[in-house]
């Protein structure tokens, strides 16, 4: 591998209003087979996607939300979530989907992939980046 | 300067795919390379050679051929995103049974991993978008 | 290590300035471009968010809003085209906060 780069995808939409959500998540398990750094995050309305028990029966639509868990088996082991987009929108992490990783290294042992993280610590996170993915 | 560049929206109703020109245009200018533009979401759009824009207005799908003639710039529209909004080459014509195509020149179909590996190659990755 | 956020909708239509404005980092840069560009009148509550950041705002959009540069919050950097890619080139990196 000649270069490795850390990507950033970014995630601020709710899902179903839009197909921002579905298509940028179509990106992230194409591009993990491009081996890079990569880490994705979800805030402001992006939390929304992760939340729990979404039934799409009544409007049509697909629902894509278990695709998520599926991140830990494509080696996206870094999912931050946003503190004070949760809070704002009177969500908690219990709200969200439980998504892990199997750490091969550590006889599989499952490992917790979200990062709570807050807006300072996420900017800190965002500086890190080599290329950040926005939908 | 290796540029890449994401179109996220499609031509007229939104700003972004003339944002993304006349930066792509001032980019050339001053000597700096396009890797490539992608063309996502309803972005795939500004792929269609069927558009007939007023005649006072600018020709946005035009403008994009023109670019990618004089600058030999790979131009590509995602697939997934086409098959769903009716982005047809030969290609996708034949695999999908469909009775037409509607590309226009300078621009071709391909997958995400193309934007992924715009990224990786490129110095900076630009996205324009709603 | 310093970024380019571009912020395109208008603080009055979305809060993707807000949001750009409370996670930028000491040494980043906003450019304001297509409706954003209204942030900038001194006059309107939305330039508040604009305190304390380093601001650019792309002049063709201003124009073309109708709004002269003398109304503009005071030390923002107008720029054209050619100055929206030297941010980019000067910048390691670009945030689109769409």
């Amino acid at each position: 591998m000649s270069q490795t780069k850390k990507f950033m995808y970014i995630n601020r939409k709710a899902p179903y209003g839009t197909i921002y959500a579905w298509e940028a998540l179509e990106v992230v398990l194409i591009g993990a087979a491009f081996e890079q750094d990569v880490s994705v995050t979800f805030m402001d309305d992006g939390v929304y996607q992760l939340v729990k028990g979404q039934d799409t029966s009544g409007i049509g639509m697909k629902n894509f939300s278990p695709t998520y868990a599926a991140l830990g088996d494509f080696e996206i082991t870094k999912i931050y979530v946003e503190q004070e987009s949760l809070e704002e929108r009177g969500l908690t992490l219990d709200d969200l989907q439980h998504l892990v990783w199997e750490d091969e290294d550590e006889d599989y042992a499952e490992k917790d992939s979200i990062r709570l993280v807050s807006r300072a610590e996420l900017g800190s996170v965002l500086a890190e980046q080599d290329v950040l993915f926005n939908f | 300067m290796k540029l890449t560049i994401q179109v996220n929206e499609g031509p007229y109703q939104h700003q972004s795919a003339d944002s993304a020109y006349y930066f792509a245009k001032a980019a050339l200018e001053k000597g700096h390379e396009i890797y490539r533009i992608f063309f996502y979401h309803d972005g795939v759009n500004n792929g269609t050679r069927l558009t007939t824009p007023p005649q006072d207005d600018r020709n946005i799908v035009a403008r994009w051929s023109e670019l990618a003639k004089e600058h030999d710039i790979d131009m590509v529209l995602c697939v997934a995103a086409a098959q769903r909004r009716g982005i047809v080459d030969d290609g996708e014509a034949e695999r999908n049974g469909k009775d037409a195509t509607n590309i226009a020149p300078g621009f071709r179909i391909s997958g995400l991993g193309q934007l992924v590996e715009g990224g990786i190659q490129s110095d900076r990755l630009v996205v324009f978008g709603d | 290590m310093s970024m380019l956020h571009l912020v395109n909708k208008s603080p009055y239509e979305n809060s993707n300035l807000k949001t750009a404005t409370s996670i930028m980092n000491d040494g980043d840069t906003l450019l304001l471009i297509e409706d954003a560009v209204v942030s900038a009148v001194k006059a309107g509550k939305a330039s508040a968010m604009l305190d304390g950041c380093k601001v650019s705002v792309l002049g063709p959009d201003l124009a073309a809003r109708g709004i002269s540069e003398d109304k503009l919050v005071d030390g923002i950097d107008v720029v054209d085209y050619t100055g929206f890619v030297d941010l980019v080139e000067s910048n390691d990196k670009v945030q689109s906060w769409l």
